[in-house]
């Protein structure tokens, strides 16, 4: 056979699709206990379960903002957790025709003898741990691949195990009925240009798709979260129309139309980037023939977080933050957002060297 | 770079966008001398050069017939050719609005240690010819690959050196001006079902792809030639749907939105089956990112030769018969085909060839 068709493929397929539906994303949401602890540092809030669950209640209540939203990464901790009242976070988003994802793999170890590139791990029982996730509500997956920019980054070595990587995890999900998020990010770390970028970019997404192919992946129930085409985060900014240009062409020579929705990682973007980024994709006058949206963690929260600062009585100013970002990006997939959302924690720049989950 | 940086880069994107033009496809002319000696003998037609000439002249100056076309893939000989008015067929096309190609392979040789399998070659001074052709008024070239079905077939090897030799042709025509045609023809000899040929097909272009990227290749700058997903030639036969449902999906789950379009060849289909497989494509509902049209050669000449017969007096008839398929398959690229083309003799009849070779 070609593409594995298992039981699961006609609600892969579908799930694909309504994930993709224009003016609609994902919020991810599936930063690690160890990361969030560091986002809860940031305004001096203790890194404990019962604060890890009030800033997850405070985004998912957020009146209006599920709307917006497609689907929600989670981190495992989160799938099981419940509001205050004692309802599931996972039945919150169900009830707002939100689909509840999770995030499967173990995070990134170096590959030796390379410099300091890095393959990631989770195989291990994945299988058994997709059924379980399925069980509790769960429908996409998420595995992120790291790769870099240097004088000879990424290495062949580096591509071929990270493009194999998904594609193991990615039919790995489609055994167990989860849609795998297929994540090769390219880190923005360096004084590369654009037009350096861009040729990384299709290289590694040609090797992705190769072995997506290898692998009997069925592409129509898989997503793309790739990083835009940007020059590096040492090299001067450019305006959001030539990110959009080669960001689409990048993508318009690498990704087969049968994949029905390209999920755009924010990397270390401001929010308002992100969305001003997003939105000039979605006005280009090309041919793009997969849904153009957008995955956002930090460039959804940043602002969010910070008006929170971990009191109570910030919560609605917060929950309005949040809905202010996710209504932009909403419109972005659209073309349709005029800018100017938000205040001016929304243009900060989210950019941390060699970020690491 | 990713992709190549040629002088020509705009030129390639536009002609092998015009190629595409929805309403317009291409004239596969290119048969070698030995080739076209096969098919004047089936007409008693000696294989002399000027009856040669007469044929494409023939095909060429058909009234109507080039303004639905938007390239001719020549053979070298003919590139060099000229009307009974000593026009030459170069100028004759690019006044109809049609671009010149060319056919650069030189055929294809056994691998060794395989099933018969071939890998096609070539390559050796293909830059200097492609320059040659270039100057003789070629904006595109064509090079076939041959792949087949069997137990054990497509091995790797086969499928990698296909695609490598299609990769290296590809970037070697672009340095010089040229469209490259990527050809990787999956033979349908053989009992196997639609399934299995939908599968190697989609491995074939993935492994296609793969190699053009490698090989920095300008996808906007050039076209595909696949071979249609249906069921093997000893194997029952499937409805027109059927045919085009498989071979959309295959071609959405490889070929890259950036690829202006893809001009099916003909196999051993029948003129009309030919016809009736693309228009079903071009109608059915969903996405499809690229034009989809013809580059046919037996499946555009056959009537037209039965017609002509080598008599003179039958010119008109066989020009006749060739706008018949040419209106026919200009309408299948816009879904528009309504069945009704003028069957000439022979229009039904299965051009299939056992283990076909050029």
């Amino acid at each position: 056979m070609s593409a594995f068709v298992g039981k699961y493929a006609d609600e892969l397929i579908k799930n694909a699709k309504y994930t993709a539906t224009p003016g609609k994303g994902i919020w991810a949401a599936d930063e690690s206990t160890g990361t969030i602890g560091k986002r809860l540092a940031s305004i001096n809030v203790e890194n404990i379960e019962a604060n890890r669950q009030a800033l997850r209640q405070l985004l998912f209540t957020s009146p209006n903002a599920l709307q917006y939203l497609s689907g929600v990464i989670l981190f495992e901790e989160t799938l099981y957790q419940k509001t205050s009242d004692g309802k599931p976070f996972v039945e919150v988003l169900e009830e707002n025709n939100v689909i509840p994802g999770i995030k499967v793999d173990k995070g990134v170890v170096e590959l030796a003898g390379t410099n300091g590139e890095t393959t990631t791990q989770g195989f291990d029982s994945l299988g058994a741990r997709c059924q379980q996730y399925y069980k509790a509500g769960a429908r996409f997956a998420k595995w992120r691949a790291v790769l870099k920019i240097g004088p000879n980054e990424p290495s062949e070595l580096s591509i071929q195990q990270n493009a194999q990587g998904l594609a193991r995890y990615a039919i790995i999900c489609q055994e167990n009925g989860l849609v795998p998020i297929v994540e090769p990010e390219i880190l923005t770390d360096g004084a590369h240009d654009i037009v350096k970028c861009a040729a990384v970019t299709e290289t590694v997404l040609a090797a992705v798709y190769k072995a997506l192919n290898e692998h009997h992946v069925l592409l129509e129930g898989t997503l793309l979260k790739p990083n835009m085409v940007t020059p590096g985060s040492d090299s001067p900014k450019v305006a959001p129309e030539v990110i959009a240009e080669y960001t689409v062409q990048a993508l318009r020579r690498t990704v087969p139309a049968a994949v029905p929705g390209i999920v755009f990682l924010s990397g270390g973007q401001s929010e308002e980037e992100a969305t001003l980024n997003l939105n000039a994709m979605n006005k280009l006058g090309v041919l793009k023939p997969w849904t153009l949206s957008f995955s956002f963690g930090r460039a959804l929260q940043q602002s969010t977080l910070k008006t929170w600062g971990g009191k109570k009585e910030n919560i609605g100013k917060a929950q309005e933050s949040f809905l202010a970002r996710c209504k932009a990006n909403s419109e972005a997939t659209l073309g349709k957002y005029v800018g100017g959302s938000g205040t001016g924690l929304a243009s900060e720049s989210l950019y941390v060297k060699d970020y690491k989950y | 770079m990713s992709s190549l940086k040629s002088k020509y880069q705009d030129e390639l994107i536009a002609n092998a966008t015009y190629i595409g033009t929805p309403g317009k496809g291409i004239l596969a002319a290119d048969e070698s001398t030995g080739t076209i000696g096969k098919r004047l003998a089936s007409i008693n037609v000696e294989n002399v050069e000027t009856n040669r000439r007469i044929l494409r002249e023939l095909l060429f100056t058909a009234p109507g017939c080039l303004e639905c076309l938007s390239g001719v893939i020549l053979f070298e000989e003919t590139l060099y050719q000229k009307t009974a008015a000593g026009e030459p067929f170069v100028e004759v096309l690019k006044k109809g609005g049609v671009l010149p190609g060319i056919k650069v392979d030189k055929g294809t040789v056994e691998l060794a240690g395989t099933n018969a399998e071939t890998t096609t070659q070539g390559l050796d001074d293909l830059a200097q010819r492609c320059k040659k052709y270039y100057e003789g008024g070629a904006r595109f070239a064509k090079w076939r690959a041959v792949l087949k079905i069997g137990p054990n077939e497509p091995s790797p090897l086969a499928i990698h050196e296909n695609a490598n030799g299609l990769a290296r042709y590809a970037a070697i025509c672009q340095e010089n001006g040229l469209v490259p045609i990527v050809e990787p023809e999956i033979l349908s000899d053989g009992p196997h079902d639609i399934g299995k040929c939908a599968e190697v097909t989609e491995r074939v272009l993935a492994a296609c792809y793969k190699a053009l990227n490698d090989h920095h290749v300008l996808l906007e700058g050039t076209l595909l030639k696949p071979n249609m997903v249906t069921p093997g030639s000893d194997s029952a036969r499937l409805g027109p749907e059927v045919i085009a449902e498989h071979t959309v999906r295959a071609l959405l789950r490889t070929v890259p939105p950036a690829v202006p379009a893809i001009v099916f060849l003909s196999g051993g289909q029948s003129e009309e089956e030919a016809t009736v497989n693309l228009d079903a494509m071009n109608k059915l509902k969903g996405k499809k990112p690229w034009s989809l049209t013809f580059s046919y050669g037996r499946a555009l000449q056959q009537s037209t030769l039965k017609a002509w017969g080598g008599k003179d007096e039958n010119i008109p008839q066989a020009q006749a018969a060739l706008l018949v398929r040419c209106k026919a398959n200009s309408e299948a690229t816009l879904g528009a085909y309504k069945g009704d083309a003028t069957l000439g003799e022979g229009a039904s009849e299965s051009l299939h060839v056992k283990d076909y070779k050029y």
